[in-house]
Formats: C-alpha cells, structure tokens, sequence
C-alpha cells in the first residue's frame, strides 16, 4: 500500500506551517498575546477535533451521533482514572482515552448500527445519559461531586501549562484532520459514502458495509476520547455535568453542518469559525448565548447553504463546469 | 445438462410473519442461461431475488452457487463469489459520478486498483452503452440511464450471474429493445442471466427457460411456447 500522507501535498505544507506558527507563538512568544487566547483557542481547536471525529460517521456515513458529549467526557474521565492510579503523564492519557473511547465506538457500532435514521440517533443519546448515570455514581471518579486534577502551573519550554496544552490540542487537531482526510480519500471513504448514498446497494456492490460501519464508529470514538483526555488538566476540576455537557453533542453536530459535511474541510471551517465566534461571544456578550448563536446560525446554514460553506465554494467556483 | 447447476435453489421458503412469501421453492440455473423468473404481483420474485443475493435471509432449504452453500453469507461475500443483482428501483449513489458509482463496485467486488478504475470502468460503460455519460452526477440521469447504471456497476462487480430485476419497467418500447440488446449482449459474452419482468414480449423473447411463480409456489417451468400454453399460467394471470 502506498503512504499518501508522507507525500509533500499542500495539505502537509499547511500542516507544518500551522504547527511553526504553534511552536512560535508558545515557546518563543515571538509576539505578546493575552493568555486568554490560548485558553479560548484551545476549546476552538478541542471542537476541531469533535467536529471532525462526528463528521467521520455524521458526514461521511450518513449515522448521526448525538453521543459526542459521552465519549468527550468518556476520554477525559479515562485520564482521571489514569490520574488517580498512576499519576500518568498526559503522554499517557491521550492514547489510553484514545483506545478506551475506541472501544467504547467499537461496543457502540455493534449494538447500535443495525438502527438507521433518527433510531440509531437516539439509541447513541440514551448511551451518554447511560454513561453519565456510571460515572455520577462512581466515586473512585469523583461521582456527582466531581474531582480535581492539580496540574503544574507551568512546563518547559512551553512557559504557562495552558500554551502547553494549546499546543497539544493544535497537534491532536492536525492529527484527527489528517486521519479525517487520509480516510476520507482512501477505498474506506468511497465506501463509507456508497453507504450513505444506499446502504443495500453498496451491500450488493461488494461494500461491507457492517465492517466499514465499525472502522468509522471505532475512529470516530477514538478521536473524540483523544478530544476528552486533557480536559481535567484544563479546567482543573471535573464534574458530571460539565464534562457530558449537551453543548458538545450540539456543537459537534452543527459544525460539520456549517462547514460542510462530505469533506474533511468542512468541520475544520466550520468548528473554527463557529468555536471563535462563540469564544468572543461568551467574552464580550455572555456566555449563555453560545448556543442561541450555534441555533441562530444553523438554522440559517439549513435554509440558505444546506451543504455548508464548503458546498457553496464548490458550487462558486465550479459553476461553469458542466452538470457536476 | 450433466453438469452441477450454476444456481441451485433448493426447496425455499421465506416468511413474513404468517404470511408465506415463498414455499419450498426450487429450480436450477445452469451457467450460460438466459432465464426468465415471472408471475404476477406479490408472487414472490423480488423476494427470491433478495433471498439469492443474501438481502434477506431464507428460513427453509438452502441456495448452492457454483457449489458453494450461500446461507448465512452476506451480500457483500455473495457479490465477490459472483452473483450481481441490479434493482427494480434504481439505487444510484447520488453524490457520485456514474463512472464513480462503478468505481466503488469495482474496488470493493473485483479488487481494482483506484488506478485502473478509470479504465475498467469506461469499459463497461462502453458495452452498456452509457460511456457518454461516465461523468455525469448519478442522481441527474434519465430513467433509462438510471437503469442502465444499475446493470453497469452490476457488472463492475464482475459477477458469473447477473441478476436483473424489472429492469425495463416503465420505459418505453424502444427502451426495452435497447437494454434487451444489452442483456443478450452480456449474455453472449458469457453471463448468466436471471431476468425477472412483467414485460412479457421481452421476457418471451430473451428467455431460453422461465419459471413462474404464484403466491409463493412455483406453478410452472419450461420453454416460452410451454408456458404461453400452459392453462395454471394463464389462470395465474388471468383468473379462472
């Protein structure tokens, strides 16, 4: 099989740019910008990661994942448990809530995937609130109650931990987008879209399709769990409620939609122009309209642009390109 | 007609419920066949269709394909053994492009290379007579068109057995010539065909044996003429 990811693509250009302008902005501080704006963009580039990971089965397959919010806090309370344990590094607690969520995706396709439509939407919903239920009533987590994790205020060469973990979120980012892409032009991801177009056609042209069903639910999860593992190291502190928030389940969703869902470009355009305006809005408005604006602009998207932002360049730029 | 069958149904049954869709049904295709499966409305075609192609599961009997027993094998694995089925109606992955549409068959059934896609596809669209339209977006094509991408990413499978289901409903008669052209065509080149159809002047005239069913029993086999004369086919059709 031929490595398409170690060719020298505009994609991998891009890669390596962002990841400069990374390493320039936290070790070397080249220009001096607020702390807030590593502490807002890591959430952005956190829903880059969940956008992405929905996208694999919402956009890509056509299953619609109302679970993200379970596997998001599944992978952050697999890196207490890891915490709590062994005080493992998070070097450590990115893979092992990469593979718990994994699995979990793995559990979840097998149970739920002979569901289609809006049954298999709720049957991933019912798994969060059957998630959250364990977790409050495991204490060893914490329970209802919640736990903290302490986490150094500082680590070289990175100066505050915030711009650490910014700069650990940009590579889990860039990371999930490759993966999302590398998939998305493989003989997997013609397949995964045969499957969304007609599930029992792309049956009888060979697509197996329960097993393509299971790589995507299996990624997916793994990248969303990758999404969870530091966020007790972020907020510091842990609770239920937070972690299984419905704004993630929402978010995931709508950024994709926004973006455009058939592309990896999609949730990536859509998770950073929706994540930053909710960041600002949460600043200099309240940080209880976020979700009247994701409603607000979603709305807008499903009337003006149903295939998203990257739906209408393709149909600007392409128009003069015959029936396509 | 020493030789095992290519198709061997052995005594079917599938039911839905109480209902009884198809009871113990036989009948053998042999390679190189032309045969026609008829019978009125709700008689059990499509489901024997579905029960050969593994989109449904039979309860009773077995279905043997070049030997090998079927029951229990997905679709998908009875694809890559050989067996294609078009649909009555058409499902074209709509998002892509006709030559894409076969192009998934293509790497998923017959194990092409993305790089040879192009070329085998093209091919086939050549034979089928839609190369025209080989860039074409799936869900912007006439019926007929439709219908001839189904046979199309059918046979990008590369199957021994072509199953074509009502492919010719509701065209008009120039159309029916014209896939009829194709079907023969596909035959001569080595196919084994399984037509199902309500067209009776197309499937008299492509098949070399028929098979009719009735509310899931097999009410008659032979050659065309045998079946035009045949008084439980008529009272089938026709009522007593």
């Amino acid at each position: 099989m031929r490595m398409p990811a170690l060719k020298l693509s505009p994609f991998w250009i891009c890669a390596a740019v962002v990841v400069l302008v990374g390493v320039a902005l936290t070790i070397f501080d080249v220009i001096a910008i607020n702390k807030f704006i590593f502490f807002a963009g890591y959430v952005v580039l956190q829903y880059v990661v969940l956008a992405t990971a929905w996208n694999i089965m919402g956009g890509y397959m056509g299953y619609v994942n109302f679970g993200t919010a379970g596997f998001f806090a599944v992978g952050a309370y697999a890196s207490v448990v890891l915490y709590n344990l062994i005080e493992a590094p998070l070097a450590l607690m990115i893979p092992f809530s990469g593979v718990v969520c994994g699995l979990l995706g793995l559990a979840m396709g097998y149970l739920t995937l002979r569901l289609r439509g809006v049954f298999f939407a709720i049957a991933t919903l019912a798994m969060a609130i059957v998630l959250e239920t364990l977790i409050i009533n495991w204490d060893f987590v914490g329970g209802a109650t919640g736990a903290y994790i302490l986490r150094s205020r500082e680590m070289a060469p990175f100066g505050d931990y915030i711009e650490f973990l910014f700069f650990v979120m940009l590579l889990l980012a860039i990371f999930a987008v490759a993966m999302a892409r590398w998939l998305e032009l493989s003989k997997t991801g013609r397949g995964f879209t045969a499957i969304r177009e007609d599930e029992i056609a792309a049956e009888c042209a060979g697509v197996p399709t329960l097993r393509l069903k299971l790589i995507a639910t299996t990624v997916s999860g793994f990248l969303m769990g990758v999404a969870g593992a530091p966020f007790a190291l972020y907020v510091g502190f842990i609770e239920p409620s937070s972690a299984f928030n419905l704004v993630y389940a929402v978010n995931a969703i709508a950024m994709p939609m926004i973006g455009g869902a058939t592309t990896w470009l999609g949730p990536l355009i859509g998770a950073l122009l929706l994540g930053t305006v909710q960041q600002v809005a949460t600043v200099t408005i309240s940080s209880e309209l976020n979700l009247l604006i994701v409603g607000v602009v979603l709305v807008f998207f499903v009337i003006v642009a149903p295939e998203g932002i990257v739906g209408l360049l393709k149909k600007w730029l392409g128009g003069r390109r015959d029936d396509r | 007609m020493t030789a095992d069958p290519l198709l061997d149904v052995r005594a079917v049954t599938k039911r839905f419920g109480g209902f009884t869709a198809l009871d113990q049904i036989s009948m053998e295709v042999r390679a190189g066949e032309r045969f026609g499966l008829i019978g009125p409305n709700g008689s059990g075609k499509t489901t024997m269709i579905n029960c050969i192609s593994g989109t449904l599961a039979n309860e009773g009997g077995e279905i043997v394909f070049k030997g090998v027993k079927l029951d229990g094998r997905k679709p998908h694995q009875r694809t890559r053994l050989g067996i294609a089925r078009s649909f009555q109606i058409p499902k074209p992955f709509r998002s892509m492009t006709v030559l894409e549409n076969l192009g998934v068959a293509l790497e998923f059934a017959s194990g092409s290379a993305p790089g040879q896609v192009r070329e085998r596809g093209l091919a086939i669209l050549e034979t089928i007579g839609l190369a025209d339209r080989a860039d074409a977006n799936a869900g912007a094509l006439t019926q007929i068109d439709m219908r001839k991408l189904e046979l199309a990413r059918a046979m990008a499978t590369q199957p021994e057995l072509l199953i074509s289901d009502e492919a010719m409903a509701g065209l008009s008669s120039t159309e029916v010539d014209d896939i009829l052209d194709i079907l023969f065509r596909l035959n001569e080149a080595g196919i084994t065909i399984i037509m199902i159809e309500h067209i009776m002047r197309a499937v008299m005239r492509f098949s070399t044996r028929i098979v009719v069913l009735d509310a899931g029993q097999k009410i008659a086999e032979g050659t065309p003429d045998e079946i035009v004369n045949d008084p439980e086919v008529e009272r089938a059709y026709l009522g007593e």
